[in-house]
């Protein structure tokens, strides 16, 4: 462009100006005569066509909602149903005068004030030939008395419609989940033709991780209105397909024993089967009853859930965080072995604390006085923490880490739930990531004892000792075991076998130091094995809920009941050819051996008592 | 030197006539607005089940529009040019702002909850995005040259991508549009508008990799309607068997069977023009039309009298974009366009687009009435 025109010539710029002014105009009253164009195609040239259309009339798409799938567990009983719920609906149009009715109603089944003002509300919403519903989930004595009396009520009807029920109420509240109403964020994500029609949906649980397989697919039917609405006749339908059953690997009666046991710790206890990786117990207790939640629960009631201390809503089997404790050794030990950095039959003295040389902490042992001169075994059955301080310290971290990993810590363990917890096995690089310092040698120690920043679930944990169990090959854990739909029955979740190579040997000594938890003399699970027709393994285990300061005593009975330590118990049985492992946690539940390792010991012994042992 | 005839010039000057002129009120553009918010009240009268609630909403709604926009009136069009910047930048930095709040809520979010009510930056975008481009565009004589022609494309850019993924397609499209109009009027050559049409054609495909799910059914619907009856065709076929059977004449008001039915989706809100085709048929669509066209005229007229290079884009560039409205709209309940959701300007139900729609027709009024005498 020429220097001249970068002066700014408003004569041009104007004339410039008003060119496109009338270009724009032009091309406006195009597009706007297209849309008349389209307009006189849609209301002259198909009128005939859209009338009838909208006439003859209007062939209405209704759809047909599915049945939800149920869920059973392994044995068949149900966990999840569809039961009848009753309604009285009122058709105002039907009806010759509401007022009279309404009060008469009133007075025959006690119907609260709010009811009725809530029916009016919704009535002079709807047509006139529409229902609209006066009483839910009528009981037996209202259907009874309104039975009775129903020839002299023309217009109201019991209207029956399918609820999701749950028989176990908070036994299978965090394994199985609840549907709940369909909300406005789920609207708009939903495929808007599968759900028209359906009001719930899978919120937790298996409710929520199998939403697609237990919806089912929605059918339609083409029913034949007048210009007021009112269905004529059904021309065409397409039958909804009913959604799958779900049965699960989860044995009720042994998570009824699995909860009732843990009484009135708060805890978890896991279950699996080690040859499937089927998830037999999955027990968060305190549990809550999610049949609220689908008819809608109270904000009252919710809140009371909400705010409560033993916050019922948390999944501890899934989601709660947890210091593995004793329970860690075994896997530290076999990391030990692995590495080649001890041999079983080397005996290390426990004076009852340890120090790094140079640093004046004190790593204390949980027995005062230390446990003197013990071998791998001992170490293990005695739990000597002294052991497993300076192990660790001979391992590192980097092997520690390595090699425990193998075994799921720090990981999803693959579970056909939503919402599992990572939990946290730390290592280097995760110090210098997230804390931005270097890893300090007393950390290592504590690792080793299963404190310090490890942080596991107890799905985790029971995952890891079935792992163990299996002598290295990998157990993922599932809960559904087939799908049972119409027309095939498929498998559950399809499960990662991964192999982690181990010395036979190595293992076998852990296990062998595992069984001597409960069978031997000085084992700290001891008191649990007694009269079975085979052994247990396991490993007991208390997770500091706080940290005592150096030089103070430990004395639960001087500490508030919240602070107390956490009991858990990691095991498997049989061990000789093991089936089941169990890891369980009670929160506040003080010793390992005499709280958690009990529980355990109930739900091996009804889990195997169907199998015949040779006594040993 | 002209003498510009001015309404009083027609007859004798009646008190109302006096006042609105005092308020800077332009009464042309005013009374197409006023009939436009009384069709609009009866129809949603008509389409919202004949409910009385929703017809007080409404009318509060446009009670606030309107004032917001006689407000508007009154400031000098100079303050808009000077707070240009200022104000795209801060639309620009409240857009952000619901997009990170947006991601820590985990889903769409287009609202700012300022407690005692809700704000949708990508409304203030629609009027501060023309505002920006003028200010920017006049700054320089015109045509604009290349160097400013990329800055331009990037402002129009970032806003039109902060609400293409909040996910608001309509939106977006309004945004980029209000923006590409300013670059229009200043005289962009056609050649160079031919290309980017070009070279936007050849990115669809990109675009298409970057829809969310529920973006690409409804693009997909649009292409093929009948293969989806239950879910998102519904809409389209419902919409066109609403206008198809309206006819010529229309089946009269509260005769809106479709609607009634409620076959028809969203009848109050993006949907409404096919209750209002039924009702009232080819005639009454045809009288729509004309009446938003004359509000666009008036528009590029009062445009095309502006004394400043920056009221002269901004205004045409407001009244092309209350085309854009109507054009996406329509054409999306006449099926030739995908549904995106784009309200139909001053007759929707619902708030946020008629006070943005009036606020810009505020500053119309603005650049009209603060002349200078020449």
């Amino acid at each position: 462009m020429s220097p001249i025109y970068s002066v700014r010539d408003n004569t041009l710029e104007k004339r410039l100006f008003l060119e496109r002014i009338i270009a724009a105009f032009l091309v406006i009253i195009l597009l706007t005569i297209a849309l008349t164009v389209r307009l006189v195609y849609l209301q002259i040239v198909g009128h005939e066509h859209y009338a009838s259309m909208a006439k003859s009339n209007s062939v209405k798409i209704v759809p047909l909602t599915p049945t939800r799938g149920l869920i059973y567990d392994t044995k068949g009983r149900v966990l999840a149903e569809n039961t009848a719920s009753y309604s009285l609906e009122l058709i105002p149009e039907q009806i010759e005068n509401l007022d009279d009715t309404l009060a008469k109603l009133q007075v025959l089944l006690a119907i609260p004030n709010e009811k009725i003002e809530q029916f009016q509300k919704t009535r002079k919403r709807q047509k006139r030939f529409v229902s609209s519903s006066l009483l839910l989930n009528m009981n037996d004595e209202e259907l009874a008395k309104f039975a009775v009396v129903r020839p002299y009520f023309p217009g109201v009807d019991i209207h029956t419609q399918m609820v999701r029920n749950y028989p176990y109420a908070e036994l299978t509240a965090h394994v199985i989940g609840y549907v709940g109403r369909i909300n406005e964020a789920e609207m708009k994500i939903l495929p808007m033709s599968e759900y028209r029609g359906s009001t719930h949906i899978g919120k937790l649980g298996i409710e929520s991780s199998y939403e697609t397989v237990l919806h089912g697919k929605t059918g339609y039917a083409e029913i034949e209105t007048n210009v007021q609405a009112r269905s004529l006749n059904t021309l065409n339908e397409v039958n909804p397909e009913p959604g799958a059953n779900l049965y699960l690997a989860l044995d009720i009666e042994l998570q009824k024993i699995a909860y009732d046991a843990l009484e009135n710790f708060n805890g978890a206890v896991v279950a699996i089967d080690i040859k499937t990786g089927g998830v037999l117990t999955f027990v968060s207790r305190p549990g809550f009853d999610p049949n609220p939640f689908v008819v809608g629960i109270s904000n009252e009631a919710y809140q009371a859930l909400q705010s409560s201390d033993n916050q019922p809503l948390y999944n501890r089997a899934l989601r709660g965080l947890y210091p593995p404790g004793s329970t860690f050794k075994p896997f530290v030990a076999l990391a030990g072995l692995e590495n080649e950095v001890i041999n079983g039959q080397q005996k290390l003295f426990c004076p009852g604390y340890y120090q790094l040389p140079g640093v004046p902490h004190k790593y204390r042992d949980w027995r005062k006085g230390g446990h003197g001169s013990v071998n791998l075994h001992e170490a293990i059955t005695q739990s000597c923490d002294v052991y497993f301080y300076r192990l660790a310290g001979s391992l590192g971290i980097d092997n520690i880490y390595n090699f425990v990993k193998k075994f799921g810590f720090g990981e999803k363990t693959g579970i056909d739930l939503d919402g599992e917890k990572l939990g946290l096995l730390p290592s280097r690089d995760w110090k210098a990531k997230q804390k931005n310092r270097a890893w300090y040698p007393g950390e290592t120690l504590i690792t080793g004892i299963g404190q310090g920043y490890l942080q596991v679930t107890p799905l985790q944990l029971a995952t890891a000792t079935a792992t163990l169990a299996n002598h290295g090959n990998v157990v993922t854990p599932f809960l559904v075991e087939k799908i049972v739909a119409a027309h095939e029955t498929k498998p559950g979740p399809e499960v990662h076998k991964g192999v982690i190579p181990l010395k036979a040997d190595n293992i076998n000594q852990i296990i062998n130091a595992m069984v001597g938890v409960i069978h031997s003399e000085h084992g700290t699970a001891k008191s649990i094995g007694h009269a079975i027709p085979y052994q247990i393994a396991g490993k007991t285990g208390t997770a500091q809920v706080f940290n005592i300061k150096q030089n103070a005593k430990y004395n639960e009975h001087d500490i508030d009941f919240k602070l107390r330590d956490h009991a858990l118990f990691i095991s498997f049985a049989p061990a000789a050819d093991p089936m089941i492992a169990v890891a369980v946690i009670a929160e506040n539940g003080g010793h390992g051996g005499s709280v958690a390792a009990p529980i355990a010991a109930k739900v091996i012994k009804h889990y195997l008592k169907d199998f015949h042992f040779e006594q040993p | 030197m002209k003498t510009e005839l001015r309404p009083e010039h027609f007859g004798p000057p009646s008190l109302l006539g006096s006042l609105l002129r005092r308020l800077h009120i332009d009464i042309p553009l005013f009374l197409a607005l006023l009939l436009a918010a009384l069709l609009s009240l009866v129809i949603l009268y008509s389409a919202g089940s004949q409910e009385t609630d929703i017809l007080i909403r409404q009318s509060a709604r446009m009670g606030l529009a309107f004032g917001l926009m006689a407000v508007l009136a009154h400031v000098n069009p100079n303050q808009f040019k000077r707070y240009s910047a200022i104000l795209f930048g801060m639309g620009i930095f409240l857009l952000v702002a619901v997009l990170i709040m947006g991601q820590i809520g985990k889903g769409a979010q287009r609202w700012l909850d300022l407690g005692f009510f809700r704000f949708q930056p990508s409304e203030m975008i629609k009027i501060t995005t023309p505002m920006m481009m003028a200010w920017f565009v006049a700054d320089q004589p015109l045509p604009p040259k290349l160097g400013q022609l990329l800055i331009a494309s990037l402002l129009i850019l970032l806003p039109t991508l902060l609400i293409a993924v909040q996910p608001d397609l309509g939106t977006a499209i309004l945004v980029a549009s209000s923006g590409a109009g300013v670059l229009f009027f200043a005289g962009l050559s056609w050649r160079i508008m031919l290309s980017i049409i070009v070279i936007l054609a050849a990115l669809t495909p990109i675009l298409w990799h970057f829809m969310r799910g529920y973006q690409r059914d409804r693009v997909l619907t649009f292409l093929n309607p009948e293969a989806d009856p239950l879910g998102r065709g519904y809409h389209i076929i419902q919409s066109k068997i609403a206008i198809g059977s309206g006819g010529i004449y229309g089946k009269g008001w509260l005769n809106s069977t479709q609607s009634e039915l409620d076959f028809l989706p969203e009848s109050s809100t993006d949907f409404i023009f096919a209750v209002f085709a039924e009702e009232f048929g080819l005639i009454g669509c045809v009288g729509l039309l004309v009446l938003y066209l004359l509000i666009i005229a008036r528009c590029l007229y009062i445009a095309s009298q502006a004394q400043d290079t920056y009221s002269r884009l901004l205004a045409s560039s407001l009244g092309f974009t209350f085309f854009v409205y109507v054009f996406v709209n329509i054409g999306m309940v006449v099926g030739v366009l995908p549904v995106v959701g784009v309200p139909l300007p001053l007759i929707s139900y619902g708030g946020t687009s008629i006070v943005t729609l009036l606020a810009g027709f505020g500053i119309l009024m603005s650049i009209h009435t603060h002349k200078k005498r020449l």
